[in-house]
C-alpha cells in the first residue's frame, strides 16, 4: 500500500508534537509542586499512536489507557486544554476532574482513558457495538498494554468482538514491561499476536517504533472491520524508555537495554525516511519542531495562566 | 386492570420502551435464547419480537456485557443490560462501579452514559449465597450510579421506564420472590419517577421504611398489629439513590418512631444509611430508639430451614415495633 506524502508527514508531525509535550512533561514533574498526582508517559513509543490514529478518520474512535498523551494528540485533542487538564486547572478539556490519568476528549472520538488495566477493551466493544447497531461505517481502535493483556476482561472483550464481529481494532503496545515485569515474567507466549488465533481474528505483530508499518496494519485492520470481517489485533513491538512513571527509577531495566532502544527511537527514524524519499527538507523539519515548541511553550503558558476550579465545582457532573 | 408479575411487568416496560426508542437494546446471558421458557421471566418473547439485532444474547462473560452498556451508551444509545443475579455484579464491578459511575465526572460533564444495569436478587429459592445475595448497599455507595429496587410490579413497570430514559446509569434491582404473584399493573403508559418513595400503607404510630422484596413482610406484621390497635405508616422507598429523605421525614414527624426494615445483610447495609439520615435530619422527631430489622450478617444459606431463618419475617418486626412503642 502506497502511503501518501501528507500521511507520512502528518505522522512525523504528531510524533515531534508528543514528544516535545513529554519532554516537557518531564521537565516540568521536576518542579515539587508543579504538577499534581503521578506522570506517565509513552516516550519512545509515539511510532504506534501517530502510526495508528493516521490511519483513521475523524469520526473513529479510540479507548486509550494511562499512556495516553501521544494517543490523544495524533487523535487531534487541543494542546491547551489537554496541558491545562494535566496541571488540574477549570480550562482544562475535563474541568480538573481527570488530571493527566483520566484525559477525555470527546470531540475529537477520544472519550475514554481508563487507568484500570485492561479496561479499554470491554469499552470499545461496546462503542464499537454501537458503530455496527447505528450501520456507520466507523471503527473503534482500543490501546493497551502488554500488561494488560493478562487481565480476564481482555479476554471476553476479544471474544464478544469476534463473535459479533464488531468493527474493533486491538492494538497491543507490547512496550516490554509490565509494572517493574519483564514481559517474559507475566506472559508464557512470546507472541501476543498469536493470541488473535483462539478468537479466529487475525493477529500481526509489527515493529512498533516504525510508525508506518503501524499505519500499513491499522489501515488493513481498518478496512477488514469496513468490511464486515470483524475485530484484528495488532500487536505492536515497541519499548517503554521511561518508567512506569516518572517517579519509577527504572532500577530493574538495564542501561544498556535503554540505550540500545533509544537508539530505534521512531522520529529519527520517520524523519530519515522523509528525507531519504525526498519528501522533505531538514528545513522542513526544523520547522516543524519549532512549531512543535512553540505549541507546547504556549500550552505550558495556558496551563498556568488558567486558574483552579473553585472547591465547590467538584460537586458538578456527577449526574446528567 | 391486568394482573402481572414482576417479571411480567419487566417485560412491558422493555417492550414498550424498545417500541418507542431504536437506540434502545437488550443484552445479556439468555435474554433470547433462555434456557428457562417461561413466561414470568422478563425477556421471554422479546427475542421473537424484535429479532437478535435488539436483544443480544452474550457469551457468559459479566465484564463484556457491562462494557458493551457502558461504551454503547457513550456512543448514544440505551443498553440495558442483564447481570443475571445480584452476586455476579462483582464480575460486572469494574465496568459499573469505576467506568459507568465515574467517567461521565472524569469528562467533566462532557459524556453521558444512559445505561441500565438489570439484576435479580433476593433469598427464597433454595440456591445459595453465589445466587442470593442483595448487594444495594455497594450499588449506592457509589456516587455517580442511581440505585432502584422497586417492590411491586406496578413500580417496576414504571420505574424501569423512567431508568430506560434516564440519563444516568442505573441500577435496577429485581427480586426473584414477585415475579410469581400477579399484581396489578396499569396499561398505560406511565413513568414512575425515580427518586420517589411511596407511602404504601398510612399508620400513625410507628414507621417502617422498606424496599424490594420485604414490602409484604412489612404489610403482613402492619395487618397483624392493626388487630392489637397499633397503626404502622410503610414508606417503601422504590429508590435508594437518589433518597427521597423528605417523605422518611414527614412520615417520622407523623409517627416519631422508626424501624428500617430490609433483607441484606446488616453490617453496612443500606439500613444504617436511612438510620444516620433521620439521627441527623430528624432526631428531635423520635420519641424512642430507632431499630432495624433485617438479614443476620452470614451469607444465605441453602437449606430450607437456614434460609428462612435468613430472611426477616414480619415476627421479627413485629418484636422490634414492640420493643419501641
Amino acid at each position: 500500500m502506497k502511503i501518501s506524502a501528507e500521511k507520512q508527514k502528518e505522522m512525523l508531525w504528531t510524533m515531534l508534537l508528543s514528544r516535545r509535550f513529554e519532554d516537557e512533561l518531564t521537565e516540568l514533574c521536576k518542579i515539587e509542586g508543579k504538577i499534581p498526582g503521578m506522570m506517565i508517559l509513552s516516550t519512545g513509543q509515539e511510532a504506534v499512536g501517530s502510526g495508528a490514529c493516521a490511519a483513521l478518520e475523524p469520526e473513529d474512535v479510540i479507548i486509550t489507557n494511562h499512556r495516553s498523551h501521544n494517543h490523544l494528540l495524533a487523535k487531534g485533542a487541543d494542546p491547551n486544554t489537554l496541558m491545562a487538564e494535566i496541571y488540574c486547572k477549570r480550562t482544562g478539556c475535563n474541568k480538573g476532574k481527570s488530571g493527566t490519568l483520566h484525559l477525555a476528549v470527546p470531540e475529537v472520538n477520544a472519550p475514554c482513558t481508563s487507568t484500570v488495566v485492561g479496561a479499554g477493551p470491554p469499552i470499545a466493544v461496546g462503542r464499537a457495538f454501537a458503530q455496527q447497531y447505528k450501520g456507520e461505517q466507523r471503527v473503534t481502535v482500543c490501546f493497551f498494554g502488554d500488561g494488560a493483556a493478562a487481565e480476564g476482561s481482555v479476554h471476553e472483550a476479544m471474544n464478544l468482538a469476534a463473535l459479533w464481529r464488531l468493527p474493533v481494532i486491538f492494538i497491543c503496545e507490547n512496550n516490554v514491561y509490565a509494572g517493574a515485569q519483564r514481559y517474559e515474567e507475566h506472559a508464557p507466549n512470546p507472541s501476543m499476536a498469536d493470541r488473535a488465533s483462539a478468537y479466529a481474528m487475525p493477529g500481526e505483530a509489527v515493529d512498533g517504533n516504525d510508525a508506518l508499518a503501524v499505519y500499513q496494519a491499522v489501515r488493513e485492520a481498518r478496512e477488514r472491520a469496513l468490511a464486515g470481517e470483524g475485530p484484528s489485533l495488532i500487536e505492536c513491538r515497541t519499548y517503554r524508555c521511561r518508567g512506569h512513571g516518572e517517579a519509577d527509577p527504572q532500577h530493574y531495566q538495564p542501561k544498556e537495554e535503554i540505550r540500545a532502544w533509544k537508539e530505534k527511537c521512531p522520529i529519527p527514524r520517520l524523519r530519515d525516511d522523509l528525507l531519504a524519499q525526498g519528501l522533505i527538507t531538514a528545513a522542513d523539519v526544523q520547522a516543524m519542531d519549532d512549531r512543535a515548541e512553540a505549541l507546547v511553550k504556549e500550552a505550558v503558558r495556558f496551563a498556568e495562566d488558567s486558574p483552579y476550579p473553585s472547591p465547590e465545582e467538584a460537586l458538578e457532573d456527577v449526574f446528567a | 386492570m391486568q394482573k402481572l408479575g414482576m417479571g411480567q411487568a419487566v417485560n412491558q416496560a422493555l417492550r414498550e420502551e424498545m417500541h418507542r426508542d431504536p437506540n434502545v437494546f437488550i443484552a445479556g446471558e439468555g435474554v433470547g435464547v433462555s434456557i428457562h421458557l417461561n413466561p414470568m421471566f422478563p425477556t421471554h418473547g422479546l427475542l421473537e419480537e424484535f429479532g437478535p439485532g435488539r436483544v443480544k444474547d452474550t457469551p457468559v462473560s459479566e465484564a463484556a456485557i457491562a462494557g458493551l452498556a457502558v461504551g454503547a451508551a457513550e456512543a448514544g444509545l440505551r443498553p440495558v443490560v442483564e447481570i443475571m443475579f445480584n452476586p455476579f455484579f462483582t464480575l460486572a464491578s469494574d465496568m459499573i462501579v469505576n467506568h459507568a459511575a465515574k467517567l461521565r465526572y472524569l469528562s467533566g460533564g462532557k459524556s453521558t452514559f444512559p445505561l441500565v444495569v438489570r439484576m435479580k436478587s433476593g433469598a427464597g429459592f433454595g440456591a445459595g449465597c453465589q445466587h442470593s445475595h442483595n448487594l444495594e448497599a455497594w450499588a449506592a455507595h457509589c456516587p455517580g450510579l442511581k440505585v432502584v429496587m422497586p417492590a411491586t410490579a406496578a413500580d417496576a413497570k414504571g420505574l424501569l421506564k423512567s431508568a430506560i430514559r434516564d440519563d444516568n446509569p442505573v441500577i435496577f434491582i429485581e427480586h426473584m420472590g414477585l415475579y410469581f404473584a400477579p399484581m396489578p399493573v396499569p396499561e398505560n403508559d406511565y413513568l414512575t419517577p425515580i427518586g420517589q418513595a411511596e407511602v404504601k400503607r398510612p399508620g400513625t404510630d410507628v414507621t417502617v421504611v422498606t424496599w424490594s422484596g420485604m414490602l409484604g413482610v412489612a404489610m403482613a406484621a402492619a395487618e397483624k398489629l392493626a388487630q392489637e390497635g397499633v397503626s404502622v405508616e410503610i414508606v417503601d422507598l422504590r429508590t435508594l439513590v437518589p433518597l427521597d429523605k423528605e417523605t422518611i421525614l414527614t412520615s417520622v414527624a407523623k409517627t416519631g418512631r422508626l424501624v428500617v426494615l430490609h433483607e441484606a445483610t446488616r453490617t453496612g447495609g443500606f439500613g444504617g444509611e436511612i438510620a444516620a439520615v433521620v439521627m441527623e435530619e430528624g432526631f428531635n422527631l423520635l420519641k424512642a430508639p430507632l431499630r432495624r430489622v433485617t438479614g443476620p450478617d452470614i451469607p444465605v444459606p441453602a437449606s430450607p430451614p437456614l434460609e428462612r431463618f435468613y430472611i426477616p419475617d414480619d415476627e421479627q418486626l413485629i418484636t422490634a415495633i414492640k420493643e419501641i412503642l
